[in-house]
C-alpha cells in the first residue's frame, strides 16, 4: 500500500519546444534561466537573477521577473523582451536570436504557501491531510485534530491567531462517523479564520473528508469560507488518495493566494503552463529522476530559513519542511533544537560556549554574511550537519506507511510485533542523495558538501552523492510539466553534480581492527586496486565524473554490507567530482567523547580526505 | 551582483517617519487628518470577538445530539452571566436533574445537532491602537487605521526585544566604550529609556527591570544573558511581543562591542528629550529593526525623498559584520572588481578597509554594511 502514491500533476504530451525561459520567484531573488535544444539535447545555457519585487516600493512581481530576463538578454544576445512582453516563438520574424516558445515559472515569494490542517485522528487523517498539503508544497503552519491535545477554545483560539493562505480540512473514511469531522467544522466556524493576504476576500478551504458529512460541512462553513469541496484524502484506512486535494490546492493557490499577491495576476497571463510553488516543483522534478532511473532517492534543499526534504522509496513520493531549520535566518534555531554539544562535535578545534553562541546570534541578526576564516567555515558546516539530520528525523517520522491499518499477522510477526506506519526510509535500500543551497552547492571544495551528507545521514552500503550545481530544480520541475524530455536533460547534463559514491559497512569495531577488504575493478586499462580498510579510517579513491568501477567488499564476521554480516557484496559504484568514499567509522557513526580524541580523529578523517587546506591543520 | 552590498542601518539627525497603524480588524478611526497627536493618543479603536468555549451538552446530559435543541432552555444569541443554566434534563424524579451551567460569561453562539456541543462566546472586548509617536496624522485609512508622520531623529538598532514605549532619553554612561553596570542605573531613571555604551550583562538587565526601566538601549549583550531574559533560546529572529517589562535594543550585536560612535553622540545629544522605541525585529523579507525615534517637536507634513544609493563607494564608513574583525568601523579605501579568493577557498567580492589605528584589511563586501544616514 502506498502512502502518498499519485501522479504530480496532470500532464500533457510533451510540447514541441526549442528555447525555454523559466524563472523562479523566491523570497529574495528571482532567478531566470534559459534553456536551447543543441542537436536532440536540451541544455541550461545562460542565466540571471535580479532582486523580487513583491514587497515595497515595487509590489509588481513582473519587475523583477523582467530584470532577471534582461540580464539573461544581455549575456545570451536573444531578444527576449519586447517591452514588458515576452516575445514567442522563438525565431519570431525570421530572427533565430529572438523569442521563446514558452515561459515558465515557479513562485515561493512572499512566503510560500502557508496553510494549516486539520483532520480527525491526529496520527490517521490528520498525518494523510498534512502529507497532501506537504507534497503540494506548501508550510504547515499547524496540524489541528480531535485528539491532538487541546482544549476545544484553544484550538478555536489557534485558527483565529494563524493566518494561513488556505485550510484543507480532512476527517472520517467515507461512510464513517460524521461527528468529529463536523466539530472541527464547527471550531472553524467559530474561529471565523482570516486570510494572511487581504483584507476582503474570503479564505480557501478545501474539504477532503467523509463524504456523508459535506453538506453538514457546507452549511456550517459554506458561508464563512471559500469552500471547496473534493474527494476525501482517506477513503478507506487502507487507502490514501491525495491527488485530488492535492491538485485542488494547487488551482487555488493560483486562483486565490498569487491572485491577492502584487502584479501576479499579470505573470499568470504570461505564463504557458501553471505557477506552481517552488517546493511542489522541485518535487516534481525528484519524481521524474527515480521514476527514469528506477531507484529510490533523497533530495534535501537547505536555505536560509528552512529545510525540505524529499523522498521517493518504491515510487511513493514524500515532501518533509523542517520550517526553522536553516544558515541563516534559522541558524539559531538548530542551535536551539539541536543544541551545543552536538554542534561541537563536528568542530575540530576547541572553542568556548560564550564565543559560539554569540558568533551564530550574530549571523541570525545578519544573515546574508559569509564566513572569511576558516574556523568560520568550519563552524557554519557543523551547524549545517545538524540541521540536515535534523531535518531527516523530522522527514522519517511523516514519511510512513498509512496508520491504524489492519494487519494480518503470522505467527512470525507476533514476535517482530512491528506496528503499522513504519517510516518508509531505509537507508540501506538508498540509491542517490541530491544536496541543494548554498552550504551545498557553493562549499569550497566538493569534497566538504559530500562528507556534510554523509556525516549527517550516515548512509549505509551503496549510496550515491550528487548536488545541485545552481539550483535549478524548481525551474526545471515546472517544466517537467510541459516538456519531460527536456527537464530530464537539463537536469542531468547541467544540474545535477555527481559527487561519487560512499560505500559504508554497518557495524562496529576498534579503531585500526580490520573492517573489511576491497577490491576495485576500473573500466578501461586502470590497474585494479585492492587493500584492507579498517575501522575508524577514512578513505578516498579516484573515480572521475561519469567513470564507474566494480567494486568488492569482503566484510569481517561482524559487519555487514547489506547482504548480511561478513558476507561478501560486489557493485557497481559511480565516481563524481569527489570520488569513492570507503567509510570505516561504523554505523551508527560514534564520535569519541572525550574532546581531545574527537579532535585527533576529526582531524584524521579531514586530512585523510583532504577537507580542508593544510593550513588549518 | 554589481551591487552586492549590505544596506546599512539608518542612523540619522533627522528625517521624516511614516508609520501606518493598523487594526487586525476593521474598526473606527478616532482621529482626522491633519491632527497632531500624542504617542498616548488613540487612533483607532475595535472589538475583539470574544474567546469562544464548547459545552457539549449532549455528553453531559446522555443524550443523542440531535435532542439538544430539546433541553436547551436558552436560544442561539441569548445573553448568558456565568453559571446561569443553559441546559437541563426533565426526569421524573427531580433528584435525578442534571442542570448545564454555562462556564462564562457571554452569549449562546451556535448549537450543533451533530456533535452535541452548544458553543458559548465571551463578551468582545475592546482594542484601542495608539499613535506610538507624536506626529501628524497624514492619512486616514477607513475602518483600518492611519498613517501617522513626523520629523524626527531616527536610530535603527540590529536587534531588540520587548514592545513599544515612550519615555524620557538618558543616557547611562559617558563613553561608547563604557559598559552599562548595574551601580549606574538609580531609581530616578524609571519609565525612561537608558542608553548605554559597549554591554550590558544579566545583572544589570535584572536591576533595570527592578527599576522599572522603560527600555535599554546598548552596543551589546552575550546571548546567554538574552536567553536568561527571555526565558528561552530564541531560534528565529521575530520578536516584538516578548511580554518582559522593559524593551531591550542592541545597536552593534552580540558580545561586547562599543556603541557606533556617531549612533552613541546623536543619543546624547538629544539627552532629555521624548523618545518612542520598539524592540520589534523581524529579519525575513519585509526587514523590520528596532528603533529609537525622537520627534523633533515641530511637523512639516512634507515627506523627504530617500536618497537612493547608487551601491558603495570609496570613502564610505562601514562597519564589519563578521569575523575575525567583528564590530570594527572604517572608512572603504578600495573597491577591487574582480573575484578575489579569501582564507576558506571561496571566490568572492572583496573591498579594503581602513581603519583609524592606520590598518588595512580585505574583507568580503558582504561582510560589511554600510553607515548610513
Amino acid at each position: 500500500m502506498s502512502a502518498a502514491t499519485q501522479a504530480p500533476h496532470n500532464k500533457a504530451a510533451d510540447l514541441p519546444l526549442s528555447v525555454i525561459i523559466a524563472t523562479d520567484c523566491g523570497s529574495t531573488t528571482t532567478k531566470a534561466i534559459l534553456i536551447e535544444k543543441q542537436g536532440d539535447t536540451f541544455r541550461q545555457t545562460f542565466r540571471g537573477e535580479a532582486p523580487t519585487t513583491v514587497e515595497a516600493p515595487f509590489e509588481d512581481v513582473t519587475r523583477g521577473v523582467l530584470n532577471a530576463i534582461a540580464e539573461v538578454e544581455e549575456l545570451s544576445g536573444r531578444k527576449i523582451l519586447d517591452g514588458e512582453k515576452i516575445v514567442t516563438p522563438a525565431g519570431a520574424g525570421g530572427n533565430p536570436k529572438a523569442g521563446v516558445d514558452i515561459y515558465v515559472s515557479t513562485s515561493s515569494a512572499g512566503g510560500g504557501l502557508q496553510m494549516m490542517v486539520a483532520g480527525a485522528v491526529q496520527s490517521m487523517t490528520g498525518e494523510s491531510a498534512q502529507r497532501c498539503a506537504l507534497g503540494a508544497g506548501a508550510i504547515v503552519m499547524d496540524v489541528l485534530a480531535s485528539n491532538d491535545g487541546r482544549l476545544p477554545h484553544e484550538k478555536i483560539e489557534r485558527i483565529r491567531s494563524l493566518r494561513p493562505d488556505m485550510i484543507l480540512l480532512s476527517g472520517g473514511t467515507d461512510g464513517g462517523t460524521v461527528t468529529h469531522v463536523v466539530e472541527m467544522a464547527e471550531y472553524i466556524s467559530a474561529a471565523e479564520p482570516r486570510p494572511r493576504l487581504g483584507m476582503t476576500y474570503s479564505l480557501p478551504l478545501i474539504y477532503a473528508g467523509n463524504a456523508q458529512a459535506r453538506d453538514r460541512v457546507t452549511d456550517i462553513l459554506g458561508k464563512k469560507t471559500a469552500l471547496v469541496v473534493t474527494d476525501n484524502i482517506r477513503p478507506t484506512l487502507e487507502r490514501e488518495n491525495l491527488a485530488p486535494a492535492r491538485n485542488k490546492i494547487h488551482d487555488l493557490f493560483l486562483e486565490h493566494v498569487m491572485a491577492q499577491a502584487p502584479g501576479y495576476k499579470k505573470l499568470i497571463s504570461w505564463a504557458g503552463a501553471p505557477i506552481v510553488p517552488t517546493p511542489a516543483a522541485v518535487g516534481f522534478i525528484m519524481e521524474a529522476l527515480a521514476k527514469r532511473d528506477g531507484i529510490n532517492l533523497i533530495g534535501v534543499d537547505i536555505g536560509g530559513a528552512t529545510t525540505d526534504v524529499f523522498s521517493v522509496y518504491g515510487g511513493v513520493f514524500n515532501r518533509t519542511v523542517s520550517a526553522n531549520l536553516g544558515m541563516s535566518y534559522s541558524i539559531s534555531n538548530v542551535l536551539a533544537e539541536a543544541g551545543l554539544a552536538n554542534i561541537m562535535r563536528w568542530v575540530p578545534f576547541d572553542l568556548d560556549e560564550q564565543t559560539l553562541r554569540n558568533r551564530i546570534k550574530n549571523k541570525m541578526i545578519r544573515p546574508t554574511t559569509i564566513p572569511q576564516t576558516l574556523d568560520e567555515l568550519q563552524i557554519e558546516q557543523a551547524i549545517a550537519r545538524e540541521a540536515l539530520r535534523l531535518a531527516l528525523i523530522h522527514h522519517k517520522s511523516l514519511a510512513t506507511g498509512l496508520k491504524g491499518v489492519q494487519q494480518e499477522r503470522t505467527i512470525s510477526d507476533i514476535f517482530e510485533q512491528k506496528a503499522s506506519g513504519g517510516s518508509l526510509i531505509d537507508m540501506l535500500k538508498l540509491d542517490l542523495i541530491v544536496g541543494s543551497g548554498g552550504i551545498l552547492s557553493h562549499a569550497p571544495r566538493r569534497i566538504q558538501s559530500m562528507l556534510m551528507m554523509v556525516d549527517a545521514y550516515e548512509p549505509l552500503g551503496f549510496t550515491t552523492l550528487s548536488v545541485d550545481s545552481i539550483f535549478m530544480m524548481p525551474h526545471l520541475g515546472v517544466l517537467s510539466t510541459v516538456n519531460e524530455k527536456a527537464a530530464t536533460d537539463v537536469f542531468v547534463h547541467d544540474c545535477l553534480v555527481y559527487l561519487g559514491t560512499c560505500i559504508a559497512p554497518i557495524g562496529q569495531g576498534r579503531d585500526g581492527e580490520k573492517c573489511a577488504e576491497y577490491q576495485i575493478a576500473f573500466e578501461g586499462s586502470r590497474q585494479p586496486e585492492s587493500g584492507t580498510l579498517a575501522f575508524g579510517e577514512l578513505r578516498l579513491i579516484a573515480l572521475g565524473d561519469n567513470e564507474r568501477a566494480k567494486v568488492t567488499m569482503k566484510p569481517v564476521k561482524q559487519v555487514d554490507l547489506g547482504e548480511g554480516k561478513g558476507v561478501s557484496v560486489t557493485r557497481e559504484a559511480r565516481g563524481g567530482a569527489v570520488g569513492l568514499m570507503l567509510d570505516g567509522r561504523g554505523r551508527p557513526l560514534q564520535l569519541p567523547a572525550d574532546a581531545r580524541t574527537r579532535v585527533a580523529a576529526l582531524t584524521r578523517w579531514h586530512q585523510a580526505v583532504g577537507l580542508y587546506p593544510q593550513k588549518s591543520l | 551582483m554589481g551591487h552586492a552590498y549590505t544596506p546599512g542601518l539608518t542612523v540619522t539627525e533627522r528625517t521624516t517617519v511614516r508609520k501606518r497603524r493598523l487594526l487586525p480588524i476593521p474598526g473606527t478611526v478616532m482621529v482626522a487628518q491633519g491632527d497632531r497627536v500624542k504617542a498616548d493618543t488613540v487612533v483607532a479603536q475595535t472589538e475583539l470577538p470574544g474567546k469562544v468555549h464548547s459545552v457539549n451538552v449532549a455528553n453531559l446530559l446522555g443524550i443523542a445530539p440531535d435532542e439538544v435543541r430539546d433541553y436547551l432552555i436558552m436560544k442561539e444569541g441569548d445573553p448568558v452571566q456565568k453559571d446561569d443554566v443553559i441546559a437541563e434534563n426533565k426526569p421524573f424524579i427531580k433528584f435525578l436533574k442534571t442542570e448545564v451551567r454555562s462556564p462564562v460569561q457571554g452569549t449562546i453562539d451556535t448549537v450543533s445537532t451533530v456533535t452535541g456541543q452548544v458553543l458559548l462566546r465571551e463578551p468582545p472586548h475592546r482594542l484601542q491602537l495608539l499613535a506610538y509617536i507624536d506626529g501628524t496624522v497624514a492619512e486616514v485609512h477607513s475602518r483600518q487605521g492611519v498613517t501617522i508622520e513626523a520629523d524626527c531623529t531616527l536610530v535603527q538598532g540590529i536587534f531588540g526585544v520587548g514592545g513599544e514605549t515612550w519615555g524620557e532619553l538618558q543616557m547611562g554612561v559617558t563613553s561608547p566604550e563604557e559598559a552599562l553596570t548595574p551601580d549606574k542605573l538609580t531609581s530616578g531613571m524609571k519609565g525612561k529609556i537608558v542608553a548605554g555604551g559597549s554591554f550590558l550583562g544579566a545583572d544589570t538587565l535584572a536591576r533595570a527591570r527592578e527599576i522599572g526601566v522603560a527600555a535599554l538601549v546598548i552596543g551589546g549583550i552575550h546571548d546567554k544573558d538574552l536567553r536568561a531574559l527571555l526565558g528561552y533560546d530564541l531560534g528565529v529572529a521575530i520578536t516584538g511581543a516578548e511580554k518582559i517589562g522593559i524593551t531591550l535594543i542592541l545597536t552593534e550585536g552580540f558580545g561586547t562591542i562599543p556603541m557606533a560612535a556617531k549612533t552613541f553622540a546623536l543619543l546624547s545629544r538629544h539627552q532629555g528629550q521624548k523618545a518612542s522605541v520598539s524592540g520589534a525585529t523581524q529579519i525575513r523579507a519585509g526587514v523590520i529593526r528596532p528603533e529609537i525615534i525622537i520627534p523633533a517637536g515641530v511637523t512639516s507634513v512634507q515627506s523627504q525623498a530617500a536618497v537612493e544609493r547608487g551601491g558603495i563607494q570609496v570613502g564610505d564608513y562601514v562597519r564589519v559584520i563578521r569575523d575575525p574583525l567583528f564590530g570594527r568601523i572604517g572608512q572603504v579605501s578600495a573597491l577591487p572588481p574582480d573575484l578575489r579568493q579569501i582564507e576558506t577557498e571561496s571566490h568572492v567580492r572583496v573591498l579594503e578597509v581602513g581603519f583609524p589605528d592606520k590598518t588595512r584589511a580585505i574583507i568580503p563586501r558582504a561582510n560589511v554594511e554600510i553607515l548610513e544616514g
